[in-house]
C-alpha cells in the first residue's frame, strides 16, 4: 500500500541539541501506529514534525497524503487533514464545548451553520459528551475534556490523526473511557499515529509499534513482537524496567 | 467671602460657562479618537513586534523605546512648531493627536504584547493544528483571552490620553484647559479655570475608580 505518510532522514535540533536523529518511518492509509519509547526519546517531537509544529532541519523530509510539509501555502492544507490531540487537551477556555468543535470547520471549511451544529453535536455524542455541549471546558472533568478535543479534531474531517499521550495528565480513573473513544477510531479509515506509555492499548489497537530512544528510531513491529520478542537490547530494557516498576 | 469671589464667582462661571462647555467638547473628540487609534496602532505595533519579521520586529522595537522615552509636551510641540520649518503643517487638532496616538500607541503595545504573551502556548498550538488561518487563530482564540489581561492596563492607558490632552492647550487647542484660561483673561477672574478643573477631576474619577475595580477583579478571577 502507498505510504500515506513518508518521513525520511528526519532531523531536529534545538539549538546544538540533535533531539532527532535520521528518523525515518512510512505509514500506509488507514494504519495506526504507536511510537513507545523512555521520556526525551524525542516522540513529542516526531509527531509535532508531522504538522510542521517543530520545524526540523532542512535536509529532512516529510510526505503527507502526497503533499509535503514546508512552510507556506500547503501547510494549512496539511493542517486541516491532519488532527491532532495533545497532553493537555488544550482546549479554547473562553468558547462551549459545542463552539470548540465548531470553530474550525466554520472558518476553515466555511460550511453551513446548522449543518457544522448537527454534526457538531453527533461527534459529541460518539465521543459520549453531547449532554455537556454548551458547557465550558473548565466545567468538565479531565477525561471529559479529553473526549471534547478530540472531537475538536474530528469535526475537520482528518486523514490523519496525532495522540501526544493523550492520557497521561488524567487521573487513573479517567484513563479507560479516553482509550475507549480512541479504540472505537482505529481502523475506521483514518490513519492514526499515537504516542503512548499505556503498553496494553498499544498491544490491542496497534498495527506497528515503533520504538524510539535517545532521538533514533530502534526498531519497529507487530505488537506482538515488540512487545514479547524485542530484537533489541535498548527495546528489552525499555520494556523490562516498565514491567518491573 | 472674597475667596468664594475670587475663586467660586457663580456670576462668571455662568458668563463663560459656554465656552467651557465649547472647550469639554474639543477635549472630549480629541480623547476619543486618540485612544480608539492609539488602541488600533498599539495592536499592530505589538502584532509587529511579536511576529514580524526581524527588520519589522527592530524597527517596531525601536519604535516603542522612542515614543515612550520622549516626553508627550515635547513631541506635540516638534511636530506643532518645528514640523513647519520642513513644509509639514498640521493643524492644532491634528498635531495633537498625532502626538496622543503616536506615544499612547507605544503604550498601548507593549500593553497587547504582554496580553499575547499570556496566553499559553497549547492555545496557539491547538489553533494552528485545526488548520486555522493567522488572522482567526488572533481573531477567534488569542485576543479574546488576551483581552482579559489587557482590559485594565488598556482602560488605564486611556485615562491617561485624556488628562494628556490638555497639553493640546499649548498648541492653541481650543480644548477645555485653552478654554477656561481664555475665559478668565476675559473675565479677570480665576473661577472658570477653577470650573475646569472640577470638570476634568468629575469625568475621570469615575474612570479611575473603573480602573481599580477591574484590577482587583482581574486579579481575583486569575486564583
Ligand atoms: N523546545 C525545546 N527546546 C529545547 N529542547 C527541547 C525542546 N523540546 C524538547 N526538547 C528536548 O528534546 C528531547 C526530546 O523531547 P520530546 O518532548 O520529544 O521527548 P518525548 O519522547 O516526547 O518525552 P516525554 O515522554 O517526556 O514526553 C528531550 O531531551 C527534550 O529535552
Ligand atoms: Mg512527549
Amino acid at each position: 500500500m502507498e505510504n500515506f505518510i513518508d518521513i525520511k532522514c528526519l532531523n531536529k535540533h534545538y539549538g546544538h541539541f540533535h533531539a532527532l536523529k535520521d528518523v525515518s518511518l512510512q505509514v500506509s492509509e488507514g494504519e495506526v501506529v504507536c511510537v513507545i519509547g523512555p521520556s526525551g526519546s524525542g516522540k513529542s517531537t516526531l509527531i509535532r514534525c508531522i504538522n510542521m509544529l517543530e520545524e526540523f532541519d532542512p535536509s529532512s523530509s516529510i510526505v503527507v497524503d502526497n503533499i509535503p510539509v514546508k512552510k507556506g501555502k500547503s501547510l494549512r492544507e496539511i493542517r486541516a487533514e491532519v488532527g491532532m490531540v495533545f497532553q493537555s487537551f488544550n482546549l479554547f477556555p473562553h468558547l462551549t464545548v459545542l463552539d470548540n468543535v465548531m470553530l474550525a470547520p466554520k472558518r476553515v471549511r466555511k460550511a453551513n451553520a446548522d449543518e457544522l451544529r448537527e454534526k457538531a453535536l453527533s461527534l459529541l455524542d460518539k465521543v459520549g459528551i453531547s449532554a455537556q455541549a454548551d458547557k465550558y471546558p473548565k466545567q468538565l472533568s479531565g477525561g471529559q475534556q479529553q473526549r471534547v478535543a478530540i472531537a475538536r479534531a474530528l469535526a475537520m474531517e482528518p486523514k490523519v490523526l496525532l495522540f501526544d499521550e493523550p492520557t497521561s495528565a488524567l487521573d487513573p480513573e479517567m484513563v479507560g473511557e479516553v482509550l475507549d473513544v480512541i479504540k472505537s477510531l482505529a481502523h475506521t479509515g483514518v490513519t492514526m499515529v499515537v504516542v503512548t506509555h499505556e503498553m496494553g492499548f498499544a498491544r490491542q489497537v496497534a498495527d506497528r509499534v515503533v520504538f524510539m530512544d535517545g532521538g533514533e528510531f530502534v526498531e519497529a513491529g507487530e505488537p506482538a513482537e515488540i512487545f514479547d520478542n524485542p530484537k533489541e537490547e535498548r527495546t528489552q530494557k525499555f520494556l523490562q524496567a516498565i514491567l518491573n516498576h | 467671602m472674597e475667596i468664594l469671589d475670587t475663586f467660586f464667582n457663580i456670576d462668571v462661571l455662568r458668563r463663560t460657562w459656554p465656552l467651557l462647555v465649547s472647550g469639554l467638547g474639543t477635549t472630549l473628540s480629541l480623547s476619543v479618537v486618540g485612544i480608539v487609534a492609539s488602541m488600533i496602532w498599539g495592536l499592530l505595533l505589538a502584532l509587529g513586534r511579536l511576529y514580524g519579521n526581524l527588520p519589522i520586529r527592530f524597527l517596531v522595537g525601536v519604535y516603542i523605546d522612542f515614543f515612550r522615552s520622549i516626553p508627550l509636551l515635547v513631541l506635540l510641540i516638534v511636530i506643532y512648531y518645528a514640523l513647519p520649518f520642513v513644509s509639514v503643517k498640521f493643524s492644532p487638532f491634528t498635531s495633537a493627536a498625532l502626538a496622543l496616538i503616536l506615544v499612547a500607541g507605544a503604550y498601548a503595545a507593549e500593553i497587547f504584547r504582554a496580553g499575547i504573551l499570556a496566553v499559553p502556548k497549547g492555545q496557539f498550538e491547538a489553533s494552528e493544528a485545526l488548520g486555522l488561518s493567522y488572522f482567526s487563530m488572533m481573531k477567534d482564540v488569542v485576543l479574546p483571552q488576551a483581552v482579559k489581561v489587557v482590559i485594565p492596563p488598556l482602560t488605564n492607558n486611556s485615562v491617561n490620553v485624556l488628562k494628556d490632552t490638555a497639553l493640546a492647550s499649548v498648541v492653541a487647542m481650543p480644548d477645555l484647559l485653552k478654554q477656561a484660561t481664555q475665559a478668565q483673561s476675559l473675565a479677570a477672574n480665576p473661577t472658570p479655570l477653577i470650573g475646569a478643573a472640577i470638570i476634568y477631576v468629575l469625568i475621570l474619577w469615575p474612570l479611575v475608580v473603573i480602573v481599580s475595580r477591574l484590577e482587583t477583579r482581574f486579579a481575583t478571577e486569575e486564583r
